[in-house]
């Protein structure tokens, strides 16, 4: 039943790993993105806080299919703008990190977001009233409670990650989803192992995240 | 204003804030010039490629409309199946007996796990070895049975989340005045638990509809999506076409997410209600458990 696997005719792990990377990528690079644009939106500037709002909002209402898309075919291939990849296989990869982090960014903007308002403002009074500075005040009472709060949402969005990584088939980067399509496409009889191969890759992928964060984020919340 | 992290500015401060927003502004115009300049290069900005979806009403009446009717047809007949269908899966994840509870859990769990995606591609092969939709109607059946394995499981989650952020005297009275378990899930917690989860569900029709685009790109749906290329082919102009399409799903979905967080104030503020409200951003994330769900703001 399984012996598609055995042909060495397609490469699962090494599609799997693509996932993996991508998802490695993104996830560093939307929690730089995430980060800044949280730190626009909650800033005492006006102007930054509009544009982060603005960001936010008009990005998390796009498909990311469509991000990535237009990543690929406006960016890439109607304006010419290449990430630095030496064949169109490497700059697919690029442009699909990039159409993730543009669209995972927002998600972590406002899990980091959400988890600054958790912190009660007496908090921060008390802090300045005891005489602590701006930057003590972030340092030693606001970021660490802020950061305990969003391990669990952002564990959540890294879940969500995982799996929105597969978009990235659409612009034929080679990952889990087109070589799933791919050997179905060859393979038809064996429909249900396939699909179970990669269902079981992605619970593999995601369910250790999901627990072990969760546990982490157990431990270490704020109990109010 | 004050928040946590800064006072009211002072004279000083508000000299800082303009000082940044100058540098802001100067750094945002750059990045914009740069991205018009290049489109410009590439002849992008070039009138012909954007009056189209002014002057020529046939782009709107052979493409565009029909492609946002597809996007809405699948996505509210996915809703339409996956609500009941998650509803019962989270009345069923509650359940007193082990034999119920642990089956549906570990189902819920799986389908949550799968990207969308996967599960798309699963049911279009499907129908194919089945072979009883008809080749033109399969992409659509394939969207819909793809988002109806996954947001149902999603559902399910937020069912769960909804009754079990109801205070617990609601149950606790009904068992006091005499009725089965089956009659305090019917009559007492599943009506209150539907208001408290209305913002998330419509977030979670704001989910539905863009993973519709999914179809569209990669399984030949032929909805707002994949009119970008159809578009495109007739008028080349992918980037002006893209920048449209983008604009009606974002109109489209901000009403949807306005209307979730109206909703959720209204529920928050209302007298009447046990003001236990499932959050409506939860849902997209939520992925990984129903931890994040339900707790205070």
């Amino acid at each position: 039943m399984f012996d598609f696997l055995d042909s060495g005719q397609y490469d699962v792990l090494g599609a799997f790993w693509v996932t993996v990377q991508l998802t490695l990528y993104s996830a560093v690079g939307s929690l730089i993105w995430g980060v800044l644009l949280a730190g626009m939106r909650v800033s005492p500037v006006p102007l930054m806080r509009a544009f982060g709002t603005a960001y936010v909002n008009t990005v998390r209402n796009t498909p990311l299919t469509l991000l990535v898309l237009g990543c690929s075919l406006g960016l890439y291939q109607t304006l010419g703008i290449n990430l630095g990849g030496d064949t169109s296989k490497e700059a697919g990869f690029r442009l699909a990190v990039l159409g993730l982090i543009a669209y995972t960014g927002t998600f972590v903007c406002e899990a980091l977001r959400s988890g600054i308002n958790t912190v009660p403002v007496g908090q921060a009074e008390a802090a300045r009233a005891l005489g602590l500075s701006f930057f003590q005040v972030l340092r030693l009472i606001v970021l660490p409670q802020a950061f305990r709060a969003v391990i669990g949402p952002l564990a959540n969005v890294l879940i969500a990650l995982t799996k929105n990584t597969t978009v990235a088939a659409t612009i034929g980067v080679a990952e889990a989803a087109l070589l799933m399509k791919e050997m179905l496409e060859n393979e038809a009889d064996a429909l249900f192992a396939v699909f179970g191969v990669f269902a079981l890759g992605f619970v593999l992928l995601t369910l250790p995240t999901g627990l072990l964060l969760g546990w982490v984020a157990k431990r270490v919340a704020v109990k109010r | 204003m004050s928040s946590i992290l800064y006072d009211t500015p002072g004279p000083k401060a508000k000299v800082r804030n303009w000082i940044y927003t100058g540098v802001f502004l100067v750094l945002v115009a750059l990045a914009l010039w740069w991205v018009l300049a290049r489109m410009a290069e590439k002849n992008q900005l070039d009138a012909d490629k954007w009056t189209p979806f002014i002057t020529d009403s046939q782009i709107w009446t052979t493409f565009l409309l029909p492609g946002l009717g597809e996007t809405l047809k699948a996505g509210l007949i996915a809703m339409v199946i996956a609500l009941p269908l998650g509803a019962i899966l989270g009345i069923a994840r509650l359940s007193d007996h082990a034999w119920v509870r642990v089956p549906v859990g570990a189902l819920v769990e799986f389908f949550r796990a799968i990207p969308v995606l996967i599960l798309m591609i699963f049911s279009s092969a499907l129908y194919v070895l089945l072979g009883t939709v008809s080749s033109d109607l399969r992409p659509l059946y394939a969207v819909v049975t793809g988002l109806v394995l996954y947001n149902a499981s999603v559902i399910a989650e937020i069912v769960r989340a909804g009754i079990l952020s109801l205070p617990r005297g609601q149950a606790d009275a009904a068992k006091a005045i005499g009725m089965r378990k089956g009659q305090t899930m019917m009559y007492v917690l599943v009506p209150q638990a539907v208001t408290a989860m209305l913002p998330a569900l419509v977030s979670q029709l704001v989910v539905i509809l863009k993973d519709t685009a999914l179809g569209g790109a990669f399984l030949g749906f032929a909805d707002l999506m994949s009119m970008n290329r159809q578009i495109a082919a007739n008028y080349s102009n992918t980037i002006a076409t893209m920048v449209v399409i983008a604009l009606i799903y974002i109109a489209v979905n901000f009403t949807l997410t306005t209307l979730a967080s109206w909703l959720e104030r209204r529920l928050r503020q209302s007298k009447r209600g046990t003001g236990a409200v499932v959050e409506g951003d939860v849902a997209e994330v939520d992925a990984g458990g129903a931890a994040g769900v339900g707790k205070a703001p």
